[in-house]
Formats: C-alpha cells, sequence, structure tokens
C-alpha cells in the first residue's frame, strides 16, 4: 500500500532517487585495512561512535570506485550492520551532516563558503565564477559534464584568507572572479593546483608588506 | 526526598525527579510536548519553561534535576512570556489546517495555543512543508503538520522495540520518518498515534470519520489477546468508530495493540443478525421462537449425555455460566473450552495463569520462554517484558520455540522444542543454572506448548522446572501461561471443562455427543464435526462454524454486551454495551436464559444482578472485580501428566498472522490490509535479516 486514500503518502525517496542508488555495497581491501584502526579508537560498548569515521570512509570508497564521493543508502546499511546499530541511527547520522552527500555528486566537489567574512571578500563573485566556468545554474546542481558539483558552505574557518572555496578536501583560497576561472580550468585538465592562497602568500601572513614589528631589534 | 516550593507550596519529591514532577505533585500543570512519562526525556520543544529563583533564564522543567530548596514559578510574567515565545516557533512551521485535521478537538498544540498563542503571526517568510511519509496501513501521516517533539521516535526505539523511526535532515530540512518508507514492523503502532501531541500521525482507517465531540465513550476492557488492556469504545449511534486504549498501570499501562485497535471494521462486517434454521440441507432466516423450537425439538429428544457445549475464545462469563447452568439442566457434563486441544489443569487456578502477574515482570531478575511468542500472543504484555528487560539491572532471557523469532529484545535460543525443558530440567543445562541463581526468575508457558498431544507432559514439565529452579516462593509466583484471547481464563475459572463422566472436545469431535452447542467456537475447523451431529451455534459472525451449524442464533460482540472477563493473570474486569447488537442479535445470556425457559427447565436468575451473583456463587474470584491479589507459590504439587512423556515435535507457535487470529479480526478489512502488507510473518523474517 503506497497512497490508500491518504493519497499524500508519497515516497519521500523519488523514483529518480532511487534509480540512482547503487544495489550493493562492501568495503573494498583499501576500507577494510582501515577500519581496525578506527575501530580501536572506542571502547567496544561504544562502537556506534565510529560511525562518521566510518561513513566518511565509504565516502572516500565511492570517490575511488566511481569518481563521486557520496554515501548510497545500501552503504549506510553497511555500516550500521558494521556496528551493530539499527540503519535509522546512520541515516540520521548521514543526512545531519553535510559533508556526507547522500546523492551522487561531481568528480569534483566546489565549495563556496557564503558566511560573512567571505561574502565581504567577494564570495559572491566566487560563485558567480563557478557558474560561468562550469555551466550551473544554482548551488546543489551538478554539471552536465558530471565534473562539478556546486554547493554553498557555512564557515570554513579559513577567514583570514577570505574567499575560499573548498574543492573537495582542498582549500583554495584569496579567490576572485579570474583566479576561479583558472582554478576550475586547470581542474578540468585533471590538473590539481597546489592548495591554499592563490596569490601566493604564505599561510595568513599580511597580503602586502609587512605592517607590524616594523621596529624589531637587530634587523 | 528534596523540598521544592512551587507557587508557594511546598512539596517533597524524591531526590532524582524533575521539576516537572514537582510542580505535578504541587497540582500544577505543566504544558508539554515532548515529554512523556513512559519515554526517555527528549527535553526539545521547550513548552514546559519555568522560573527558577536565581537562575538567570527560564529553564525546561522535564530535563531538570529538582535540589533541596528550590522556588519555581509556573505563573509569572516571565514563564507566560517564555511559553509565548515558545508557542510562536512551534506554529512558524505549523499549518493552519485544524478545521481539516483529524486531531482537531483533542490536539495538544490547539489546546495550548488557546492559553499561550496569538491570534496572529509576525512570521512573513513562507511555512515549509514536507512530504508525507509512509509508516504502514494504519498510520496517515501528515508530516507539515510535525512539530519534531520526536516522541514517536522514541516510543519505537524504546517501546516497541523497533528503532525504524528517526529524524534525518537538520534545521528547517529536518524530518521525521523512515527514511526507507517502509511499514514498521511493530504489532503496536497504533500508539503513535496516541503519543502524537499533534495531527502528524492519526489513524488511517478513522481519518475524517468523526469529532471527539461527537462520540459516546464506554469504558470497556479488550477481549482480543489475553492481556485484558482497558479500553475506551467511542461510537456514534450503532457504530463503533474506534477504540482507544485507556490508562491501567497494572495491565496494559497505555498502550494497545493493533488488532485490538483497528479489528472494529469487523465489527460491521460479516455479522449474524438474525436467528436461521437449516431446512432440507439450507440455512433458511428464521424467528426466535422457530430456532428454539427446532434446538428444543432435538434437544429434549436426546439424553443429556448425547449433548455437549463448546464454549469460544471470546465469550464472556455470563454467557459461559448460563450455558453451563443449562448444560446441567439438560443432564450433560460435556462441556469444554479448550478449542485448541490445550492440555491445562483447571483443578488449581494457579496452574493456567499468568501467576506473577503483568506488572510483576518488571520485578523479575531471569526470564524462561517456553513455545510463546508473547510479541505476538500478547504485544503489550511483551512491551512490559521489553521494559524490564531495557531497565538497567541485568534480565538474562531464554527462548525455547522456533528459531525465527524477534522479541524486540535480546534471547538467547536454547531449542526449538521439549528436548531443550528436558536439559533445563536436568540441570545440565547452563541456562537452568541462571534461573537457579536467580531471585525472582519466571517462566512463561505458551498456550500453543500445552495445545498438543504431549501437552499434559509439556504442562507438568514446566511446572518442574519451575519448582526446581526456585520460581515458587511464599512471596513469589513465577510459573506463567500465558493464553491467547480474553474469554478464555473466565471458562476456565467458570470450570467450563468436562465434569464428571463428562467428554472433552475431541471425544465430543469423535462422535460421542449427537448435538453441539458452539458458543461463538471459531477456533476449531468445523469439518471434524460428524455430519450427523446437530449444531447450534450462537455468536456475533458468521465465520468458520457458523455455515456448519443447524441453528444459528445471534449473540452480541464484545462491545454490545455488559460482560465479565477474566484476563491471563486472573484479573476480572468488565466491559459495557457501547452499541446495541445489530437487528434481532441478542446478549448472550439472554439468548440462553430464554431458551431454558422454553423448555421448562427456566435459569433462576432473571437480571444482570442475578446472574453475576450466580457468577460469585460459582467461583468467589469473580467477586473480585478489577483488583489481582498477588499470589505466591506455596503449594509446589504440581498439575497431572508425566514429563517424561514428552514427545520430540518442536513447539509450534499457535498464532501465524497476529492481524487475523479470531471472528472480528478476520472480518475486518483494516486487518486483512495488515496481514497483506506485513505478511504472516514479516516480524519474523526482520529477525533472520
Amino acid at each position: 500500500m503506497s497512497g490508500g486514500e491518504n493519497g499524500g503518502a508519497t515516497h519521500a525517496v523519488d523514483e529518480a532517487e532511487r534509480r540512482e542508488q547503487p544495489a550493493h555495497f562492501a568495503f573494498d581491501e583499501e576500507s577494510e585495512r582501515r577500519i581496525p584502526d578506527i575501530l580501536a579508537r572506542y571502547p567496544e560498548a561504544k562502537r556506534a561512535s565510529a560511525v562518521i569515521p566510518l561513513l566518511w570512509l565509504v565516502q572516500d570508497q565511492m570517490r575511488r570506485q566511481t569518481g563521486s564521493a557520496w554515501v548510497p543508502k545500501v552503504a549506510m546499511d553497511v555500516v550500521a550492520a558494521r556496528l551493530g546499530m539499527a540503519p535509522i541511527r546512520v541515516y540520521e547520522v548521514a543526512t545531519f551532516y553535510f559533508m556526507f552527500n547522500t546523492r551522487p555528486i561531481g568528480r569534483y566537489h566546489l565549495q563556496v563558503c557564503g558566511t560573512t567574512p567571505c561574502m565581504l571578500r567577494g564570495s559572491e563573485e566566487v560563485a558567480r565564477a563557478c557558474r560561468d566556468a562550469t555551466g550551473i545554474k544554482a548551488y546543489g546542481e551538478t554539471s552536465a559534464d558530471g565534473m562539478f558539483t556546486l554547493t554553498e558552505v557555512e564557515c570554513l574557518g579559513a577567514c583570514v584568507n577570505a574567499p575560499v572555496l573548498q574543492v573537495d578536501l582542498d582549500y583554495y583560497e584569496d579567490l576572485d572572479y579570474e583566479s576561479t576561472v583558472r582554478l576550475i580550468e586547470s581542474l578540468r585538465r585533471g590538473e590539481r593546483p597546489k592548495p591554499g592562497s592563490v596569490t601566493g602568500r604564505q599561510a595568513s601572513a599580511p597580503a602586502g608588506e609587512r605592517t607590524t614589528l616594523l621596529d624589531v631589534p637587530g634587523e | 526526598m528534596a523540598k521544592v516550593t512551587v507557587d508557594g507550596i511546598e512539596v517533597e519529591v524524591p531526590n532524582g525527579a524533575t521539576v516537572l514532577q514537582a510542580c505535578e505533585a504541587a497540582g500544577k500543570e505543566i504544558p508539554r510536548f515532548c515529554y512523556h512519562e513512559r519515554l526517555s526525556i527528549a527535553g526539545n520543544c521547550r513548552m514546559c519553561l519555568v522560573e527558577l529563583e536565581k537562575a538567570p533564564k527560564p529553564i525546561a522543567s522535564c530535563a531538570y534535576p529538582v535540589a533541596d530548596g528550590m522556588v519555581i514559578r509556573t505563573d509569572s510574567p516571565m514563564v507566560r512570556n517564555a511559553r509565548r515565545g515558545v508557542m510562536e516557533f512551534l506554529l512558524i512551521n505549523h499549518p493552519l489546517d485544524c478545521p481539516i485535521c483529524d486531531q482537531g478537538g483533542e490536539c495538544d498544540l490547539q489546546d495550548q495555543a488557546y492559553a499561550y498563542g496569538m491570534d496572529r503571526s509576525r512570521f512573513r517568510e513562507a511555512k515549509r512543508s514536507v512530504k508525507d511519509k509512509y509508516v504502514g496501513p494504519l498510520i496517515k501521516t501528515i508530516m507539515t503538520r510535525c512539530i519534531h517533539c520526536t516522541r514517536c521516535i522514541r516510543f519505537s526505539q524504546e517501546v516497541a522495540g523497533v528503532p525504524e523511526l528517526g529524524a534525518t535532515g537538520r534545521g528547517e530540512a529536518m524530518e521525521v520518518g523512515t527514511y526507507v518508507e517502509q511499514a514498521l514492523h511493530t504489532e503496536l503502532s497504533g500508539n503513535l498515534i496516541d503519543i502524537c501531541p499533534v495531527g502528524a500521525l492519526t489513524s488511517r482507517p478513522y481519518a475524517y470519520v468523526s469529532r471527539p465531540w461527537e462520540l459516546r465513550k464506554t469504558d470497556s476492557v479488550d477481549v482480543l489477546d489475553a492481556v485484558g488492556c482497558n479500553i475506551r469504545v467511542d461510537s456514534r449511534g450503532p457504530e463503533v468508530l474506534r477504540i482507544l486504549p485507556r490508562t491501567n498501570d497494572e495491565v496494559n499501562e497505555e498502550w494497545l495493540g493493533d488488532r485490538s485497535r483497528f479489528a472494529i471494521d469487523g465489527l460491521k462486517r460479516r455479522r449474524l443478525d438474525r436467528p436461521w434454521v437449516r431446512k432440507d440441507g439450507r440455512l433458511a432466516p428464521a424467528t426466535w421462537p422457530e430456532a428454539f423450537a427446532a434446538i428444543a425439538r432435538r434437544l429434549t429428544a436426546l439424553p443429556g449425555h448425547r449433548i455437549g457445549a463448546v464454549a469460544g475464545d471470546l465469550a464472556d462469563a455470563e454467557a459461559i455460566i448460563a450455558l453451563k447452568d443449562l448444560m446441567a439442566a439438560l443432564g450433560s457434563a460435556n462441556l469444554d473450552c479448550r478449542q485448541d486441544g490445550a492440555a491445562l489443569d483447571a483443578s488449581r487456578r494457579d496452574f493456567y495463569l499468568f501467576n506473577t502477574s503483568i506488572a510483576g515482570i518488571e520485578e523479575a531478575d531471569a526470564l524462561l520462554i517456553v513455545g510463546s511468542n508473547p510479541r505476538v500472543e500478547a504485544p503489550v504484555l511483551n512491551a512490559r517484558i521489553r521494559k524490564r528487560a531495557i531497565a538497567g539491572k541485568p534480565f538474562p532471557v531464554g527462548y525455547i520455540g522456533p528459531r525465527v523469532v524477534n522479541l524486540t529484545y535480546p534471547a538467547d535460543h536454547l531449542g526449538e522444542g521439549p528436548a531443550a525443558l528436558r536439559a533445563l530440567l536436568g540441570g545440565a543445562h547452563p541456562f537452568a543454572e541462571t534461573l537457579r541463581k536467580a531471585e525472582r526468575p519466571m517462566l512463561i508457558l505458551g498456550r500453543g506448548a500445552v495445545a498438543r498431544a504431549d501437552g499434559a507432559a509439556v504442562l507438568a514439565a514446566a511446572w518442574r522446572l519451575a519448582v526446581e529452579t526456585g520460581m515458587l516462593k511464599p512471596d513469589w509466583h513465577g510459573f506463567n501461561l500465558l493464553h491467547l484471547f480474553g474469554g478464555q481464563v473466565g471458562a476456565l475459572d467458570l470450570g467450563f471443562v468436562p465434569g464428571e463422566g463428562g467428554k472433552d472436545l475431541a471425544a465430543m469431535l469423535a462422535g460421542d455427543v449427537d448435538a453441539l452447542w458452539l458458543l461463538g467456537a471459531d477456533g476449531f475447523d468445523p469439518a471434524r464435526i460428524p455430519p450427523s451431529t446437530f449444531v447450534i451455534y450462537q455468536g456475533h459472525h458468521g465465520d468458520r462454524a457458523a455455515a456448519r451449524a443447524d441453528v444459528i442464533l445471534p449473540g452480541a460482540a464484545y462491545t454490545e454486551k455488559d460482560g465479565t472477563y477474566v484476563n491471563t493473570e486472573g484479573r476480572v474486569q468488565r466491559g459495557y454495551l457501547a452499541v446495541h447488537p445489530p437487528g434481532e442479535a441478542r446478549e448472550d445470556w439472554r439468548i440462553i436464559r430464554a431458551f431454558s425457559e422454553g423448555i421448562g427447565r427456566r435459569l433462576p436468575y432473571d437480571d444482570l444482578a442475578g446472574l453475576r451473583a450466580r457468577l460469585v456463587e460459582a467461583n468467589p474470584v469473580f467477586g473480585t472485580v478489577g483488583t489481582l491479589e498477588r499470589r505466591g507459590g506455596a503449594d509446589l504439587r504440581g498439575p497431572a501428566g508425566d514429563p517424561a512423556a514428552m514427545g520430540e515435535s518442536p513447539f509450534v507457535l499457535p498464532i501465524a498472522n497476529y492481524y487475523q487470529a479470531d471472528a472480528i479480526s478476520r472480518a475486518s478489512d483494516t486487518m486483512a490490509e495488515c496481514a497483506r502488507v506485513y505478511g504472516s510473518g514479516a516480524h519474523a523474517r526482520l529477525a533472520a535479516e
């Protein structure tokens, strides 16, 4: 019975989403190698604590195997079984954290920080550059070539080098429209530019000349 | 104890109590949505805010432990203001669809909005809307109404023991559901409707049927399982529209099984609403005098010992005693109420009762279940076992029966048949040691385990095990028989078993009687009745046995008569007439009484009071309505039967399909739908995965 007289008993996971879910998932050798280390971090009775690291492992394995870093439902079931949890408890965690993608994404996950410092320093330009360079219309979409998924994220904690774009796990900082387009172009060519400030400044050192500690004795 | 002052009233509450409990002890009503006294504390709705002296902010009273000397105000301007703020937030995303909401009139949010709501909204943005979820054929969901109190999540995890509901997403995107859109695998799902403080989870069969103020409410007792859940029958005109549980901490707390709650549409279908008499091989409509005359012609021509009577599983004590007296007047001792052939020993009450009592389960510290799946046979009782199992102190549970059963709490599978019982009896099995070491061990013997050829041996073996492992003590009785339906214990209490020289059901079906009076007896295959036997079927549903009858006497279902029932613990409870029986159907004892007068053997009671006096005379326990005296197990002498005679065949559970186990639920479309969705063994399959 899917509807009955209720009519509205619609399925949250609609047909399109159902189709993209794989039928099967199993940890590969690489993941299995890492699992004992993760489980060893928690007491036996609190094995459920390992749910986030294991989901992370799933996402990493999916990136390796399919080029799309996401967590399918069957994989959540595998994690639940591995940790002796009810599957729904894993679904709750996986859907709570934005860093877990519960639907397939593009090869590169472009995460634009839109929080105040980045916004003041031009994150809207970065986002516009992402849209222009990839053809994506709005946040949450994947480009037609399947290369990029664009999302807006909250503060990435790199405000000193705002605006920031996180590509998968790497931070690219001090971006503007042109440098963002250049970054995306090189990603498209299969290159991985060195993460960090694109203007070349060291860590969060001042962008230009030194402005403090000018009278250091002995200098 | 902590001394707390609430609005100037000084109360003493135990240490560890919450501020909310202290306020209730002082007689103050605290509004709440997420807090439920039978569930864990969530503290997320914030409606129960109170002012605590010297605290800078209002506190959530449900999640705040008391301390000695606290001064609390529940009705200060600060409190009222804070609650108004909370209410405004709750209403931001709650739709204004009360006029079409089935919860209307009995909605916590609606009620509280009268006290703390504003008459307008300051929220100008778009309200969120949430897709409805599918959680099974019994629950209708309108998830936009959900206020995220998480009561349903906690109920399914803690009470029902099926952690399948959860909150996915976060913030504005948070949604309550199963994520995978499947029906909840529980027999207690109807309780989600009661527990939901808003109209997010409502009854699917009852959708748009009625408003609470249109209903006549009759307190009664459920008979569709042997727990004797206290219920309220809500009716309008001649129709029972819904059944809700009533709170009784000693029996059902405030829960009710799905069959007991949702089988009510079966009360309207396949009903026997007029007498029928078989003429020339076909049943034809008849009048009461014609039906009585047809029976009288046949019965008065027979000697008493060629007449037999069988009491059904849902029969009330009044009808049973009337039928027993009628049979005595006709000179027959051929009585039986054990349609399943259960080898029950009715000679002593504690041989066939759930002696520990349902509330007593919480005091037990070890449990052995033999040939029973309480989850299906008595879901509410199973919830009590689960409550004990998760209460913290160790509670080892052993289970003997079919392997694939999910009891909702951990249990050691000790074996499938009597062999495991034999191993325990020898003391060789480690679980026997567990039982012996326990202070208050208990054993639940399923009725299915004694309804077999070697039933008497199994019964005796279980009793002996109870004696050997110290389950019988002066202040503790750990031997329990779990019955299946509400009329079974009452019949045993009234001695509706073969009298001196009387024949049991098997003998009666073997052709030892020429006439058989079936009082709602649908529990056995009527094809077993020899063709030459004259069958009188008195009952309310045209189920299995009615088709075989030569005369049908239309009786009343449990919602249609004042009846007395005894639950599996031996607790005598009363149900009351909520609606009148349909058509020409009558209360069962009146039918028997009228018939007795027609054949000149008038039964000596004219009214209910007289009949109930007769009940007390037959068994004084019928004078103790509603109360239950806890029994000790002082007398160790066991029931008749030789434990050595146990066979080898594994135990078979008596109820394969929870949703269609009796005449009423077999007539119910709702239950048929449940049986289709869940399949007969869906719950068991879940366990196997």
